[in-house]
């Protein structure tokens, strides 16, 4: 006879529905006085280490619309390629830096916009060196369970050519669709959702 | 728990038929919005593994108080006043602690504080709907509230959305970030919810139900319901490789 492990099962996703922003950016949404800030739009000070970037993009559905009530986290390391996590083993991570951000959409382009700085490289679990990434999280009205995704930077041909997670997609065409292509300090992320362009999304 | 060393190991694979699948198109808008194609599975790595940490120091005294913490000094939201605790677990039923729990909801009307809300329910000038708290050394967390009504919504003709609360929570890694909903015990609205029946197993949705918790109910002031949260498990790191010298 099998022996139960007992273990217990993880919570069951639902949509983050259309009123998402009520919750994590009340201040964003006009409920004011609350919380007295939004957490998560301020990502750098004066004494963040590191070269300073704009990631702006949308999130487009299947019909080429994008989205006007989707929010989107994201987490990165700093500089060095350390988290600010009590998970990080490697060393200390900047203080000045948490490395997470939270962005709605705008409510009448749907653009998502994070000033941040472009993180270091990440070793992953052989030492290879992954190339400099920024982790997203996508939930919207619609989308059951959020999306796991990454960026990476369009400026790091050579590192995004050894990256050990690129090198797993087996089809080569859909690539690009994790490169954001840089302009100035501006990187252009668009997600799609669905269809000819859609971005690959993880499992992990 | 004080005494452990934060864990590292990676995260228990998700089991994506337990929880909702992407195309579900009786709940209609998951139909442009749901990818076509296979996820890209790997192991998680340290962009995985590790995730943010929120301290007391962002709370307000009022955070966990719905009741109050949008209303004019000296009155409080209207609606059946309940409290709503629980604990933070993993799969392997480890207490999650000093982890950020947010939490939103319509009023006792069902109607949300939105703009883009067009419910003809009145707005309640006392109730903002929004709150959040932080999990104790033992996972535990509460807040108080009034129940949320059930809400119609431009799915079906006729669809209405159970009493229910939406939860953001995060774990110790970026891969243990969850949203989901809580509804109550003996809602009949459940069971005809096209959002709720995006989850296949009835076991799945009684986990996101809040049980009557009479014995925590404080006599002639609020009800209490009782709702525990289950996140992804750590594998342990025993015998995994470490990355020495990096």
């Amino acid at each position: 006879m099998v022996q139960p492990l007992n273990r217990l099962k993880e919570s069951a996703s639902q949509t983050a529905g259309p009123y998402v922003h009520i919750g994590l950016t009340p201040n964003f949404c006009e409920i004011g006085g609350v919380y007295p800030e939004d957490l998560g739009t301020k990502m750098v000070n004066d004494k963040t280490k590191g070269e300073r970037i704009t990631v702006i993009g949308r999130v487009i559905d299947g019909t080429g619309t994008p989205l006007k009530d989707a929010l989107i986290e994201i987490w990165q390391a700093d500089a060095d390629g350390l988290h600010n996590s009590p998970s990080e083993t490697r060393g200390t991570a900047d203080p000045n830096f948490v490395g997470w951000g939270r962005s709605p959409g705008n409510m009448d382009t749907g653009e998502f916009v994070f000033e941040t700085i472009k993180p270091g490289r990440v070793p992953f679990k052989d030492g290879r060196l992954m190339a400099p990434h920024i982790s997203f999280w996508i939930v919207a009205r619609g989308i059951n369970i959020g999306l796991n995704t990454r960026m990476y930077f369009g400026d790091e041909e050579k590192a995004n050519e050894e990256d050990p997670i690129l090198a797993r997609i087996e089809h080569r065409v859909r690539v690009p669709t994790l490169i954001a292509p840089r302009d100035g300090n501006t990187y252009r992320f668009d997600i799609h959702l669905q269809g000819e362009k859609e971005t690959v999304f993880f499992d992990s | 728990m004080t005494n452990k060393g934060p864990e590292t190991g990676a995260f228990f694979q998700r089991d994506r038929e337990w929880h909702p699948q992407a195309f579900t198109p009786w709940y209609k808008t998951s139909v442009t919005r749901s990818p076509q194609r296979a996820l890209l599975s790997m192991d998680n790595t340290l962009s995985e593994i590790t995730g943010p940490t929120f301290g007391h120091n962002i709370l307000g005294e009022h955070d966990n108080d719905l009741l109050i913490n949008f209303a004019k000094p000296g009155e409080t939201a209207i609606g059946p006043r309940i409290i709503v605790y629980g604990r933070v677990l993993d799969e392997r039923g480890m207490p999650v602690p000093n982890v950020l729990v947010e939490f939103w909801q319509a009023n006792a009307g069902g109607r949300y504080r939105h703009k883009k809300e067009g419910y003809v329910a009145a707005l309640d000038p006392n109730f903002g709907g929004c709150g959040r708290t932080i999990t104790d050394e033992n996972g535990f967390y509460n807040f108080r509230t009034i129940q949320p009504g059930p809400y119609p919504w431009p799915n079906g003709v006729n669809d209405w959305r159970p009493a229910h609360i939406h939860f953001s929570v995060f774990g110790h890694g970026f891969a243990q970030r969850l949203i989901t909903q809580m509804y109550f015990e003996g809602d009949p609205m459940i069971d005809l919810c096209p959002i709720v029946k995006t989850i296949n197993d009835p076991e799945a949705i009684r986990g996101l139900t809040a049980a009557l918790d009479m014995q925590a109910t404080i006599p002639m002031d609020s009800r209490a319901y009782k709702f525990d949260i289950v996140l992804r498990g750590r594998r342990s790191t025993l015998f995994e490789n470490r990355l020495e010298g990096n």
